[in-house]
Parts: C-alpha cells; sequence; structure tokens
C-alpha cells in the first residue's frame, strides 16, 4: 500500500471477527486465535464507521473532529496509527482503495 | 490474572447485558447418549424466520458469545443459513455437535462461516465404550474422522469427555487421542438431571473416591471445565456479596422452542420468545429477577460453609435438587474431591452419605 499519510485509506472489520458494542466500547475477537480487544470510545467510533468505502480522512473529519473539536491532522494520525495496529492484529482490512462487501 | 473477557463479562453482569447466550436449535438428535438429560421428540421447533428474527434481537440486545448446539444441530436442514445469519450478525460462534454428520464439505463450510470454535463429545478413546454410551455402532470412527477434517481446515476444536462410570478409567486416552488430532481437551465430571426432573441419570456419577482421584490427577490439571483448588480459600464478608454464577446475570438459555431460562443448566421457565421479545423476558422476567437478587450470603447453608468462596456451585444443579438458594450436591462433592474438606451440606447430611449415588 502506498503512504496512508498521502492517500487515502480505507478500512472494512475482517470477516474472520466478532463484534459487539458494549456501552460505548467495542467488542471484538478473533476468530483465528480467539485473541480480545475493546476499543475506547474514540477508536470505536471509527471502527462503527469502517465500511470499505468512506475514505479513513473522512470518517476521522465526520466522526471525531467536528464532535470533539480536536485538531484534523493530529486526529487523523492518530487513526492512522490505530488502523494499522488493528490491520497487523487481523481483525481489520486496509487499503488505498474501497473494499467491497466480497472481501474479508 | 483477569482477561479481557472476565472484564467483558462483568461490565455485562454491571450493565445488565445478557453476554453469551446458548441456543439449542434442536433436542432431536441421532445419537442416544445414556446420559443425555433431553427429551428427544421434536414438540415445534422454532422455524428458521423465528431464529432468524431471535438473532437479530439478542444481536440487539448485546448478545456476543452464542453457542449453537442441541440435540444435535447438524440435524437440521437449515442449520448452516442459521450460523450465516449469525456470523452476519457478528456473534462469536461456539458450535456443539456430535460430529457425525460432518464430512469434508460440511467442515470447509464451518470454517468458511468463521464459526470459532466447535465442541465435541468424545466418551471413550475405545469404540467399544463410546459406541454403547450414545448407542450407535460405528459413531467414534465417524466423530474421530469429522474432527479430522475439522482440524485440516484450522478451525478450533475441543473434544470434551464427559466422565461418568463407564468411562472412569479413559479420560488419559481421550486426552491423547485429542493431543494426536491437534485438538483441545476438556473434561466434565457432572451428570446432570433430565430436564423432566427425573435424577435417575446420576446414579451414572463416578465414586466419591473416583471422583478425588480425578480431581487430583495433576496430568489434566486445568483441564476440566471447573477449575482445580488445593485448598479451600476461607471466605470473608466481601465474597458472600458476590452472585453465585453468571446464569441470569449475563447468560441466559433459549430451547428449540423458544423456552427461556437462565441457564441450560438451570430450567426455570423465565419467559418464551414465541409471546414476547427475548430483551423484554431479559429484562422483566420475574423468574430473572429472582435469580439476580440471589448473592452468596442469602443461600442458607453454602454462606455458613468454607468452601464458599471457592466452590463451583450451580445454581441450576441446586434448583433441580428443589431449591435454587440450596446447596448443589455435585459440587459439593467436587469441593471435598479437591480438598478433603467436607461442605457444610455434607456435615448437615452426614459425609459418609453421598447424595444421589
Amino acid at each position: 500500500m502506498s503512504d496512508m499519510k498521502t492517500s487515502e485509506v480505507y478500512i472494512k472489520p475482517s470477516r474472520d471477527i466478532a463484534a459487539r458494542m458494549m456501552a460505548d466500547e467495542m467488542v471484538i475477537m478473533s476468530v483465528r486465535n480467539s485473541r480480545v480487544f475493546s476499543l475506547n470510545p474514540t477508536a470505536s467510533r471509527i471502527w462503527s464507521a469502517a465500511d470499505g468505502a468512506t475514505p479513513l480522512r473522512e470518517i476521522v473529519a465526520r466522526t471525531l473532529v467536528s464532535e470533539f473539536e480536536v485538531d484534523a491532522d493530529t486526529a487523523y494520525r492518530d487513526a492512522v496509527e490505530l488502523v494499522e495496529e488493528l490491520a497487523q492484529e487481523g481483525i481489520l482490512l486496509l487499503a488505498d482503495h474501497p473494499i467491497g462487501p466480497e472481501a474479508g | 490474572m483477569t482477561t479481557i473477557l472476565e472484564n467483558v463479562n462483568a461490565k455485562a453482569i454491571q450493565l445488565g447485558i445478557p453476554l453469551g447466550v446458548h441456543l439449542d436449535v434442536t433436542w432431536r438428535c441421532n445419537e442416544r447418549c445414556v446420559h443425555c438429560y433431553l427429551d428427544h421428540d421434536d414438540q415445534g421447533e422454532l422455524s428458521y424466520d423465528e431464529i432468524e428474527g431471535l438473532l437479530v434481537q439478542m444481536a440487539d440486545a448485546g448478545v456476543f458469545l452464542l453457542t449453537i448446539s442441541g440435540g444435535e444441530p447438524m440435524l437440521r436442514k437449515d442449520i448452516f443459513p442459521i450460523i450465516r445469519r449469525a456470523r452476519e450478525l457478528t456473534f462469536n460462534v461456539k458450535l456443539k455437535t456430535n460430529a457425525i454428520l460432518i464430512k469434508e464439505k460440511e467442515a470447509a463450510l464451518i470454517r468458511s462461516l468463521g464459526v470459532d470454535t466447535v465442541q465435541i463429545s468424545v466418551y471413550s478413546h475405545r469404540p467399544e465404550v463410546h459406541d454403547a454410551i450414545t448407542k450407535v455402532p460405528g459413531s467414534l470412527k465417524r466423530t474421530i474422522s469429522a474432527i479430522r477434517f475439522l482440524v485440516a481446515q484450522n478451525l478450533k476444536v475441543t473434544i470434551a469427555n464427559v466422565i461418568m462410570k463407564q468411562t472412569r478409567y479413559d479420560y488419559s486416552g481421550v486426552q491423547a487421542l485429542a493431543a494426536e488430532l491437534g485438538a483441545n481437551f476438556t473434561i466434565d465430571p457432572t451428570i446432570t438431571p433430565h430436564i423432566n426432573g427425573d435424577r435417575s441419570l446420576l446414579a451414572l456419577n463416578v465414586s466419591r473416591e473416583d471422583l478425588r482421584d480425578i480431581m487430583n490427577d495433576k496430568t489434566i490439571a486445568g483441564q476440566t471445565e471447573d477449575q482445580f483448588v488445593a485448598v479451600a480459600p476461607g471466605s470473608d464478608e466481601d465474597d458472600l456479596d458476590n452472585i453465585p454464577c453468571s446464569a441470569g446475570h449475563s447468560a441466559a438459555y433459549v430451547s428449540p422452542y423458544g423456552d427461556v431460562y437462565p441457564c441450560v443448566q438451570f430450567p426455570l421457565p423465565s419467559g418464551n420468545v414465541r409471546q414476547q421479545k427475548f430483551i423484554d423476558i431479559w429484562k422483566y422476567s420475574p423468574q430473572l429477577e429472582e435469580v439476580r437478587s440471589i448473592r452468596t450470603r442469602d443461600l442458607p447453608v453454602c454462606s455458613t460453609c468454607v468452601h464458599s468462596s471457592g466452590c463451583t456451585r450451580c445454581p441450576g444443579l441446586a434448583y433441580m435438587e428443589g431449591n435454587m438458594r440450596g446447596p448443589s450436591t455435585a459440587d459439593c462433592e467436587k469441593s471435598f474431591a479437591r480438598t478433603g474438606i467436607p461442605s457444610a451440606n455434607m456435615l448437615l447430611r452426614g459425609v459418609s452419605q453421598k447424595a444421589d449415588s
């Protein structure tokens, strides 16, 4: 994938996960290795908006910047770090192009 | 160490969320296990549409861990559409099956649908013993063949070994078989009374001496359904405020006919999803509210017991003994087997008398 700081980033939950929102935290379990993750409310908002079609920059602008009045560049940088980490765990798909419903 | 899932369960209890549901999609079965506690005649199972609607309701209610079981769930022609819909709703799905209908094609489908774990009962590594329990000749061979197909798909398979008189000496053989097949292994020394209340099945329980030997066998430490406790910890005031079990607090059971119970081992009718929404039963059923109101200090005998904080007391087994606030004799026996210290219930009844044997 090209440099995420400059290109668009698309994200979509892997099909090999189970997930449920509990209060304001998303609980995720990897079917591959049964590892469990609990995302904080901010990360949960990003996860919930990860439809494979909306660019990450737009998700961040819509869910974080406008609501929490945080600096857009800082928020995006943090979001990229988060999605890279989740992708490394195999629970989130990451691409520089929209991700279709069949992927996962 | 507290795991994330334990923290999630604690949060579910605090928020009143039914984190885990055990859904029996049928009680029909293609085996006739001697210790089975179910009635196998179909009395009007939920249809696919009813189950689909229930799955949506359960997802909305916050159910995350879904055990699909039976009876033999693979007997339902719509079992794969049910699992597919459950996975679309992002449940973590555990499938409990005898696996004798699972071939290569079914194993691949189970894998592709993202089932987390498949749990399969193996009673003995010896075909003559296993098949005598299931009353199906050739069943062990078919089950082992299925396990190979499932493991080849990189699925997590757990072999569950129920210990009873007939299988008393076989758990090491089953453990070795699990290792050879690449499956996890767990043993369960609990025989459950029939769901209709008949307690004659308890005669299959192993003797107190055998239970003691099994519970103290270091080769299976950590692999029983119950935690090993070397010495019974004393109870203190804080322990008395504990809830006895997650049944009804963060866990529930739904029968193939839509009946909701606190747990599969706790057949207290609490509502039916054909008459009420799942969430309304979960939140407002007087039966579940009563279960949720009970703390260890409310248990007249168990609150005085030296084992109260370390015991695996099952409120469902206590309920089937006649009182959900009473002791569960099977768990008294396990505490005694682990530690050599009789429970308060045993002292009351006379320790030399083993109930239900």
